[in-house]
């Protein structure tokens, strides 16, 4: 007699809810991130000096930067907890293994890392635009897209690869080592795309930076979600 | 009789390649535009189509890896040797692009390196490689060669942005040669001579060492396969 199983997305739901519960209750991640990106973007703006118009060069590159480095400081930790309460063997005992099971416990904690960057970047685009005395140039809007595409191309790379990477002896290390290569078209599509926008100077018409950023990210995506399950169960 | 063949071979393929030399440089004429930095062509091209070769190597038997590691364990041993080897060759060729490269740049465009969409997207390409390597380092056994397969398959999904890198922008690296605009080609005989008996030249050698490595990873792999036998029977 086994219980009726919970729907794919009900599965995520639970997840997530778990996860965000956790990091309400805690609130781990969100300060580490956002005082370590705090400090980059700090250390920045000491080490360049930015003036007006060479700010809106660099600007793009330190935000996106900070953001990587904070993500992964936090997305190491991301599945220490699962490993620490034995949730990975449990999941593997369960029919769900093979069943998605994994995939939904990957697109879970995606979520909730996603929604953790959103809020550490929600906090500190603005102190980011006062330190930089940015005025952005051109359609601001768009910024709106963009951040949100990279973070994801970011954040679902990087817990994919965190969740391999602890499989690994010097587990800390391997993350950034794999994760920043995998990152590296979208992080070049993200700086360009922002730069458009900040400087307005319209090298790019068509918006092409963009589309090749979703592009990226439905492509990884999607492999992530595939894979996940493998990673999992290798043994 | 087994040395002799493979003293053969070794003569044979060293012929190739002398052959390969003196065509691309005595029999090849200078380029109107480039003077003699343009024999650099006859290396770059070859060991960057190879090394689409060997990558894919490396795919295909990742995604063997994957499929066989369940139910046939040794078939999956074997696909993990052209694998690791696929990669190894692989990283060795991209890194003579990455070398002949900006040998060909300094005299031609007066700079070593420029972060145009071809150079990084190549560069990129090798980094994953590279990662890909380190990461059969830093674990051990069947877990490390399920995590590389599916690592393998990241850094193929990169491939094509590569290749189509000079298709899709107009980078500061020269349009393709082959398989762009019906205009562009080798125009001279000469050249399409030293070009083909490069690649012939470049393949073979590269599927020779291709085969060596994986010789002698399965006789790692058998070593190590003998002692796991003899340890559980001395139990």
């Amino acid at each position: 007699m086994t219980p009726t199983s919970p729907s794919w997305p009900g599965l995520v739901l639970t997840h997530l809810r778990k996860d965000l519960r956790i990091e309400w209750r805690s609130r781990d991640a969100i300060n580490s991130m956002l005082f370590f990106a705090l400090l980059v973007v700090v250390l920045f703006s000491m080490a360049f000096d930015p003036t007006r118009a060479t700010s809106r060069e660099i600007a793009p590159g330190v935000l996106c930067v900070a953001t990587l480095f904070a993500s992964v400081s936090a997305l190491n930790q991301a599945w220490a907890r699962e490993i620490r309460h034995q949730v990975l063997d449990a999941l593997r005992m369960t029919q769900q293994s093979g069943g998605g099971g994994g995939a939904a416990m990957f697109l879970a904690k995606v979520l909730a890392n996603f929604l953790f960057v959103a809020i550490v970047q929600l906090i500190l685009g603005p102190i980011f635009f006062i330190f930089y005395n940015l005025h952005p140039l051109g359609d601001t809007w768009h910024l709106a897209v963009v951040i949100p595409l990279g973070t994801w191309a970011l954040v679902a790379n990087g817990t994919f690869f965190a969740a391999l990477s602890i499989r690994t002896r010097n587990r800390e290390m391997l993350l950034p080592l794999i994760l920043f290569p995998i990152f590296l078209p979208a992080l070049v599509a993200m700086v360009l795309a922002v730069k458009t926008i900040l400087t307005g100077d319209g090298s790019d018409p068509h918006l092409l930076w963009i589309k090749i950023l979703a592009g990226y990210d439905i492509v990884f995506t999607t492999i992530c979600l595939l894979l996940f399950d493998t990673v999992i169960e290798a043994e | 009789m087994k040395k002799l063949a493979l003293a053969l071979l070794v003569l044979g393929i060293v012929a190739l390649m002398l052959w390969g030399f003196y065509q691309a440089i005595y029999v090849a004429p200078d380029d109107a535009a480039q003077g003699a930095a343009s024999h650099i062509f006859y290396y770059h091209v070859p060991h960057g189509m190879l090394c689409y070769l060997f990558f894919t190597i490396n795919f295909v038997a990742s995604v063997l890896v994957l499929a066989w590691r369940k139910n046939y364990p040794a078939r999956a041993l074997a696909a993990d040797a052209w694998a690791l080897s696929g990669a190894e060759v692989g990283v060795v060729f991209c890194s003579v692009v990455l070398v002949t490269g900006p040998l060909w740049g300094r005299p031609v465009w007066g700079i070593w390196w420029t972060w145009d969409a071809r150079l990084t997207t190549t560069l990129v390409l090798w980094l994953i490689y590279v990662s890909y390597l380190l990461v059969r380092k830093f674990a051990a056994g069947s877990e490390m060669q399920t995590l590389a397969a599916v690592l393998a398959v990241f850094g193929a999904a990169d491939m094509p942005i590569n290749y189509l890198a000079n298709r899709i922008w107009r980078t500061q690296h020269p349009s393709p040669v082959f398989g762009g605009d019906p205009d562009a080609g080798l125009k001279d005989p000469r050249m399409l001579h030293a070009f083909g008996w490069n690649v012939l030249a470049w393949a073979i050698w590269g599927l020779a060492i291709l085969a060596f490595r994986i010789y002698v990873q399965r006789r790692q792999q058998s070593i190590e396969t003998a002692e796991t036998t003899a340890a559980l029977a001395a139990i």
